[in-house]
C-alpha cells in the first residue's frame, strides 16, 4: 500500500480494535513515568485491584521534583519526598524498572529514553507529559497523556484514541551562523500559532531538518506540543540509525539490520497524503525570541514588538495581557531587554550538544555572567553530565561564572527548590513562558536557544549571539 | 468495576473565565502538583491568576461572591493549553465545576476531562461570548449543558453545541472511563503485542 504517512502507518498497526465510543484502541509500545503524573494512577491500580499486564514496556525517572544541588534524601521538601517514596513502591510493586538518581541513568524522562534506545522509529510512545512529542524525532508516534490514562496504560498497554489529522511542515535550505533548531521551532509557532496544531500530528520534514542531528531534532518536535500538536515527528532516516547503533535497549546483532530495515519501510510514501502542508526557508529564520505569555509569542532578536493590530483579533486581549504581565511595550527592540536570571537545560536543550554550543558561545564572547545576573546550567540526565564533564564543558561554565548542576527538570516548571522570586525575568533554553511558569507567581520568561541564553548571561540582556560569532571569526 | 454512570445532562449557575490559551500552568500552578492524591487542588484552582487580579484591585471571577457554587464553567478558546497535567481539570471539578462550555479545548485537556467524566461542549466565538455575557449578567441563571441534544439552555436561549459523535456516544452510556472497555480487549491487545516487529523480529 503506498500514499501513507508514517502517522498512519504507526497507528494501523498498534491499532488493537474499534471501540464502542469510535475511538480506536491503540497498543502503546513504550510507556515512561515519572513522579508527577504517576502516584494518583497507582493509587487507581490498587484501589480497582488492577494489575500490569505489559510491565517490561514501562520506564520510569524522577526528574521534575528533584533537587538539583543538594540531592540527599530525605529531601528537605517532604511533599517532594513523599512523591519519591510513591514512586520507588510503585515501581517495586508492580515490576516496573526505574532510574534513580546516582544510578547514572537518571534524568529528564524525554532525554533519557532516547539515551538508553528506548525509543525507535515506528514505536507508539506514551508518558503523563506534554513533551513527550519529543520523541517523535525518531519516527515514533508519541503522546502525551493525562492521570487517568497512564492507569489505563499500565493497565492495559493500550490508550482509547482518535485518530489525528496529519500536516506536513517543511522546512529547505541551510540555517545561518548562530541559528538552531529551537529557533527553527520558535519560528514556526509563531507562524503558526500555539493553537494551530490543534487535531493535528506534525510531519517535520524538508533539507533543513534532515540535515539535523537527532538531538536538533528532538528540540523541534519537543515543541510540537506548544503549536497544539498532539504530537510531531520526523520520518526515520541513516542519522537515525546510526544514533540508535550500539544504544543499551537498541537492537544488535543480526536483529539490528532486520530492524534497520522495518525502520525504512515505515516512513511516510513518497506520494503520502496529507491533511495540510506549510512550507518555511531556512534562511528568513533568525535567532528568535519570545517576548509575550505563549510560546508563539517570538520575535527576531533584531525585531521589534510586535503592535496589537498585527495579530488577528481573537489573539488581542492575550497580546495586551502580555505586554502587561512581561511590562514590555510594542515596538520596543527586544534586544536590551535586561534579564535577571539565565537557565540552560530542560528536554529541549539541555542535551550533549546544546551544552557544547554553549560552552563554544561563551568562550567566543570571553566575559564573565554579568554581576546582577544569576546563571545556572542543568544537565538534561547523570548521562549529558558525565559527558559533558569528560570534555571539560563544566570547568568552561563555572570559570566563566556558571553554576554546574546536577540532573532535573530544575527551573523549567519549578517544582525544586530553583525558582525566579518576585517579578524576575529569564532567559531560559526551556519550552514556556506561560505566566508563574518559573516559580514566581509574577516571574517573567524569554524563551531562546541554550546559545542565546549564554550571551544574556554575559552580557546581562538579551543579546545576539551572531555578533559574538562574527566577531570571534573576525579575530580568528 | 464500578457500574457505569451516564451523563446526559448537567444543570447549575455558571461562571465566565474570560480569555483564549488559558494554559493549565494558570489552572493549576505546578507547585501544587506536589502531591500523591488529587484531593484539596479545587481550593487552588487560578490561585496565581486570582492573587495578580486581587494586587490590581480587581477580582477573578473564582473569587466573586455572585458566582459561588456554580457548576458550568464558560470559557473561550484554546482552553487547558500547555502541561498535560490532569491535576488541572481535578482542580476545576474538586472545586465544583460538572461541565466547561467552550470555544475550543486543547487535545490533551479535552482528553483528560473525557477520562474523568468531565464533559466540554464546544460553542462559536459568538455564543461563548455570549453565554459569557449572559451569565455575567445574571449569575443566579441556571444553565443546563445537553449532552444528548447538543445545547447549551440558559433563561429561555438555546445556544448550539459540538462534540465529536464518539465521546458524545461515551457519555450517554457512561462509557467515558475507557478502562473497563480496554480491559476487554486485553485477549486482542497481546495479540498484536505479539505481531509488531520489535516485540517479535528484532525484539
Ligand atoms: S524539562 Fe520541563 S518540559 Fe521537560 S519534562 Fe521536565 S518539566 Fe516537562
Amino acid at each position: 500500500m503506498s500514499q501513507r504517512t508514517l502517522f498512519d502507518k504507526v497507528w494501523d498497526l498498534h491499532a488493537v480494535r474499534n471501540l464502542p465510543s469510535g475511538q480506536s484502541q491503540l497498543f502503546i509500545g513504550l510507556h515512561m513515568i515519572h513522579e508527577v503524573t504517576s502516584p494518583q494512577a497507582f493509587a487507581d491500580l490498587r484501589h480497582k485491584r488492577l494489575s500490569v499486564p505489559f510491565p517490561e514496556r514501562s520506564v520510569a525517572t524522577v526528574d521534575h521534583i528533584v533537587p538539583t544541588e543538594n540531592q540527599a534524601r530525605p529531601y528537605a521538601d517532604g511533599l517532594a519526598e513523599d512523591m519519591m517514596v510513591a514512586i520507588e513502591r510503585n515501581c517495586r510493586d508492580y515490576g516496573i524498572r526505574l532510574f534513580q538518581p546516582g544510578s547514572g541513568k537518571q534524568g529528564v524522562v524525554h532525554i533519557i529514553a532516547p539515551e538508553m534506545g528506548l525509543t525507535q522509529p515506528g514505536m507508539t510512545v506514551a508518558c503523563g507529559d506534554s513533551h513527550t512529542a519529543t520523541h517523535g524525532a525518531f519516527g515514533a508516534i508519541a503522546f502525551g497523556i493525562g492521570t487517568s490514562q497512564v492507569r489505563d496504560v499500565l493497565a492495559t498497554q493500550t490508550l482509547s484514541m482518535s485518530r489525528l489529522k496529519v500536516r506536513r511542515i517543511q522546512v529547505d535550505g541551510a540555517l545561518k551562523t548562530g541559528v538552531y533548531a529551537k529557533d527553527v521551532i520558535l519560528h514556526i509557532l509563531r507562524t503558526l500559532t500555539a493553537k494551530g496544531g490543534v487535531g493535528y500530528a506534525y510531519e517535520f520534514n524538508g533539507s533543513t531538518i534532515h540535515a539535523m542531528s537527532m538531538e536538533e531534532r528532538m528540540t523541534i518536535c519537543n515543541m510540537a506540543i506548544e503549536g497544539g500538536a498532539r504530537c510531531g515527528y520526523v520520518n526515520p532516516d541513516q542519522v537515525t540509525f546510526d544514533y540508535l547503533k550500539g544504544r543499551e535497549c537498541s537492537p544488535g546483532g543480526p536483529a539490528w539490520d532486520r530492524a534497520v530495515a522495518w525502520w525504512r519501510s515505515i516512513g511516510s510514501d513518497r506520494d503520502a497524503v496529507y491533511d495540510d502542508h506549510v512550507q518555511f526557508a531556512a534562511e528568513e529564520i533568525a535567532p528568535t525570541v519570545t517576548w509575550g505569555i505563549s510560546p508563539d509569542h517570538g520575535v527576531g532578536v533584531g525585531e521589534r514588538i510586535p503592535q496589537a493590530e498585527s495579530f488577528a483579533r481573537e489573539e488581542r486581549q492575550t497580546v495586551e495581557e502580555a505586554y502587561l504581565y512581561m511590562d514590555l511595550k510594542p515596538g520596543q527592540p527586544i534586544a536590551g531587554v535586561p534579564i535577571d536570571v539565565a537557565f540552560i537545560g530542560s528536554c529541549t536543550n539541555g542535551r550533549l550538544s546544546d551544552l557544547r554550543e554553549a560552552a563554544r558561545v561563551i568562550r567566543a564572547h570571553g566575559g564573565k555572567v554579568n554581576a546582577k545576573v544569576k546563571a545556572f546550567i542543568v544537565p538534561g540526565s547523570e548521562a549529558v553530565k558525565a559527558a559533558a564533564e569528560a570534555e571539560g564543558l563544566d570547568r568552561i561554565f563555572t570559570d566563566h561564572g556558571f553554576e554546574w548542576r546536577h540532573a532535573g527538570c530544575s527551573m523549567c516548571l519549578a517544582m525544586n527548590p530553583d525558582k525566579l522570586t518576585g517579578r524576575q525575568i529569564s532567559a531560559s533554553s526551556s519550552n514556556r513562558n506561560f505566566k508563574g511558569r518559573q516559580g514566581s507567581p509574577s516571574g517573567r520568561t524569554l524563551l531562546m536557544s541554550p546559545a542565546m541564553v549564554a550571551i544574556a548571561a554575559l552580557e546581562g540582556k538579551v543579546s545576539d549571539v551572531r555578533t559574538v560569532l562574527a566577531r570571534s571569526q573576525a579575530r580568528a | 468495576m464500578p457500574a457505569p454512570v451516564t451523563i446526559t445532562q448537567l444543570s447549575g449557575r455558571a461562571i465566565p473565565v474570560v480569555g483564549n490559551d488559558i494554559d493549565t500552568d494558570r489552572i493549576i500552578p505546578a507547585r501544587f502538583l506536589r502531591c500523591v492524591t488529587f484531593d484539596g487542588l479545587g481550593e487552588h484552582a487560578f490561585e496565581d491568576d486570582r492573587a495578580q487580579l486581587k494586587a490590581q484591585g480587581k477580582t477573578h471571577p473564582w473569587d466573586e461572591a455572585r458566582f459561588a457554587g456554580a457548576a458550568i464553567l464558560v470559557v473561550n478558546s484554546n482552553f487547558g493549553c500547555g502541561s498535560s497535567r490532569e491535576h488541572a481539570p481535578q482542580a476545576l471539578n474538586k472545586w465544583g465545576i460538572t461541565a466547561i462550555v467552550g470555544v475550543s479545548f486543547s487535545d490533551i485537556f479535552y482528553g483528560n476531562c473525557v477520562a474523568m467524566g468531565l464533559p466540554c461542549l464546544r460553542v462559536s466565538v459568538a455564543d461563548s461570548d455570549a453565554i459569557q455575557a449572559a451569565v455575567s449578567a445574571q449569575p443566579g441563571t441556571v444553565v443546563t449543558v445537553d449532552i444528548d441534544a447538543l445545547e447549551v439552555r440558559a433563561a429561555g436561549t438555546t445556544w448550539k453545541g459540538q462534540m465529536g459523535a464518539g465521546h458524545r456516544q461515551q457519555f450517554l452510556t457512561g462509557q467515558w472511563d475507557a478502562t473497563s472497555e480496554l480491559i476487554a480487549g486485553l485477549e486482542q491487545v497481546r495479540s498484536t503485542a505479539k505481531r509488531l516487529p520489535y516485540t517479535s523480529a528484532f525484539a
